[in-house]
């Protein structure tokens, strides 16, 4: 089993919800972070005051599959979440150890 | 002889009526009090929620709740002050500097009682009226020490200085005092609120200093949205601090509003314009400050210029508080966190000063002065003298006043919260609250 971490431009939500949906993944959770990386941060001015911003605001989905499905999940991932500009994200796989389901008590892939 | 007096004395009764001590009667007029009571409404409604939100939504996330604490606090504690005794001292009698006790704790107030200087409304309606200007007063100053003013130094400031500062200068300008007697105009309060709150905001800032990290660190606004709301309210608020001040339901109210709107209007756009020019884009904060600069500088001209002259005002004022809130006070470096002396203090003497200049007289005539009072360009340059003398006076007292004040108060309990508090946030450390 996989935990795949995905950072990606707010906008791009629904397009990569849509298309990991077709490919059978059926869940994911998302957070609204702040973060940098290449993609500098902007100006702001506030009445003559001007402020640096280095945060920009991101996405992180946690998505967890069985492993067969990585490369597939990967992909499509990456293909959805891709604009071509600087500041696209990235995308992080790191292995899960055990999962349960919570309502019913199924573990690892059933819970998946 | 006896018969032809009685036949002449309804006659003579007559004549003496007219004449001009009782040219205007002291009767109730139930339009002149409908106005005034929804004008009462509309001030109030520009500290509450008004300023509360312009300021709250300027102060980042961790002040935002004790930003709003200061305009509360200063609604109910002005409130109280002023019906006790602020009143009385501000708006009775004819003495030059300071009114009498004969109004203390409402006294005389009845029911049917009628002030001499709002001979149409009831006294008690004349009296809140003035209530919701001295609590707006008292909550702009706080918009200069945002963020850093331990909320007791605040309570202790809002009683005191509403008393030694607010207080005279209403006295002075609007209740019989000096200013007034000598000819000084300010419809609505361009010296009595907004150069006071001004110059009084300037002098705390200096007292208190900047706050930590300002100039490092980033103190972006928590929520614009707030601000925006909050400059609506004050906008249509001032709809009945400027038409109210006309203190009836009459053509110079409407002819006030007029102004007031086009003042507001025209400082936000020439506020866009500049910032669009010089920084490439038009905020939506510098639109908001420019239609605040414009309606603070029309206030004290409101009832006394014409329309187009309002919209110069408002241009006039766009271009010089936008210049007083970014290059003066970089250059100058003082800490004035929501711009209340580079809005209202330049606004108020801008607008007072201007309204020496442009006053029309068929605006201010009145049976006791049918030619009303003349500015500059109708050929009378001692009006301009008359409106230098009450900025001077105004600056002067307010400015020294708020310093002693300040000093007194801070021997009692210190005026700047401490400094881990101050990075902790005030809504925690003073309140014990928190925005979820």
């Amino acid at each position: 089993m996989k935990l795949v971490i995905a950072i990606i431009k707010p906008f791009k939500l629904d397009e990569v919800r849509e298309a990991l949906t077709r490919i059978g993944i059926h869940g994911m959770t998302v957070a609204e972070v702040k973060g940098y990386g290449r993609q500098k941060g902007h100006t702001e001015i506030y009445r003559g005051a001007e402020y640096e911003v280095n945060f920009l605001p991101k996405l992180r989905l946690e998505i967890a599959i069985a492993s067969e499905q990585l490369d597939q999940v990967m992909e499509v991932l990456a293909v959805t979440a891709r604009t071509g500009q600087i500041g696209d994200g990235k995308i992080f796989v790191v292995p899960i150890e055990r999962a349960m389901r919570i309502r019913t008590g199924e573990t690892d892939v059933e819970a998946l | 002889m006896t018969r032809a007096c009685l036949r002449l004395a309804p006659a003579f009764i007559a004549a003496l009526v007219a004449s001009p001590a009782f040219a205007q009667e002291s009767k109730i007029d139930p339009a002149d009090t409908a106005w005034m009571i929804g004008a009462t409404g509309l001030v109030l409604m520009m500290t509450i929620p008004g300023l509360a939100l312009f300021y709250a939504g300027m102060v980042r996330k961790k002040n935002v709740l004790a930003t709003m604490a200061q305009s509360l606090a200063a609604t109910f504690l002005v409130s109280i002050l002023w019906a006790f005794v602020g009143y009385s001292l501000a708006f009775t009698g004819d003495g030059a500097f300071i009114g009498t006790f004969e109004r203390i704790f409402l006294a005389g107030v009845t029911l049917d009682a009628i002030s001499p200087l709002a001979k149409t409304i009831p006294e008690s309606l004349f009296m809140i009226y003035q209530m919701t200007f001295a609590i707006i007063t008292v909550a702009l100053v706080a918009g200069s020490v945002a963020d850093r003013l331990r909320f007791s130094a605040f309570l202790l400031f809002c009683a005191l200085w509403l008393l030694l500062v607010y207080v005279p200068i209403a006295h002075w300008v609007w209740g019989g005092g000096f200013l007034g007697t000598y000819g000084l105009i300010d419809f609505a309060g361009g010296t009595v609120v907004h150069l006071n709150a001004g110059i009084a905001g300037l002098v705390a800032a200096y007292m208190l200093g900047a706050r930590r990290g300002y100039g490092s660190e980033n103190l972006a606004p928590y929520d614009l949205a707030l601000a925006v709301i909050g400059v609506g309210l004050l906008w249509v608020g001032w709809f009945g601090f400027n038409g109210g001040s006309a203190l009836g339901a009459n053509s110079r109210a409407a002819m006030a509003i007029v102004s007031t709107h086009l003042a507001a209007s025209m400082g936000a756009f020439t506020w866009m314009a500049l910032e669009w020019w010089t920084r490439g884009k038009p905020s939506v904060l510098g639109m908001i400050s420019g239609a605040v600069a414009g309606l603070g500088t029309i206030t004290p001209a409101s009832g006394f210029v014409l329309p187009m002259q309002a919209v110069l005002i408002g241009l006039i004022a766009g271009a010089f508080c936008f210049w007083a809130c970014t290059w003066l006070k970089r250059k100058v470096g003082y800490d004035d966190s929501l711009d209340v002396f580079g809005v209202h203090g330049v606004g108020g003497m801008t607008g007072t000063l201007l309204a020496g200049v442009f006053a029309v007289g068929a605006l201010s005539a009145t049976p006791e002065l049918p030619g009303g009072v003349h500015g500059l360009l109708e050929g009378n340059p001692q009006q301009v003298v008359a409106q230098l003398y009450g900025i001077v006076v105004t600056l002067v007292w307010s400015g020294a006043l708020t310093f002693v004040i300040l000093k007194v108060i801070g021997a009692l309990v210190p005026l700047r919260v401490r400094q881990e508090d101050e990075v902790m946030g005030l809504d925690v450390s003073l309140h014990g609250e928190a925005l979820q």
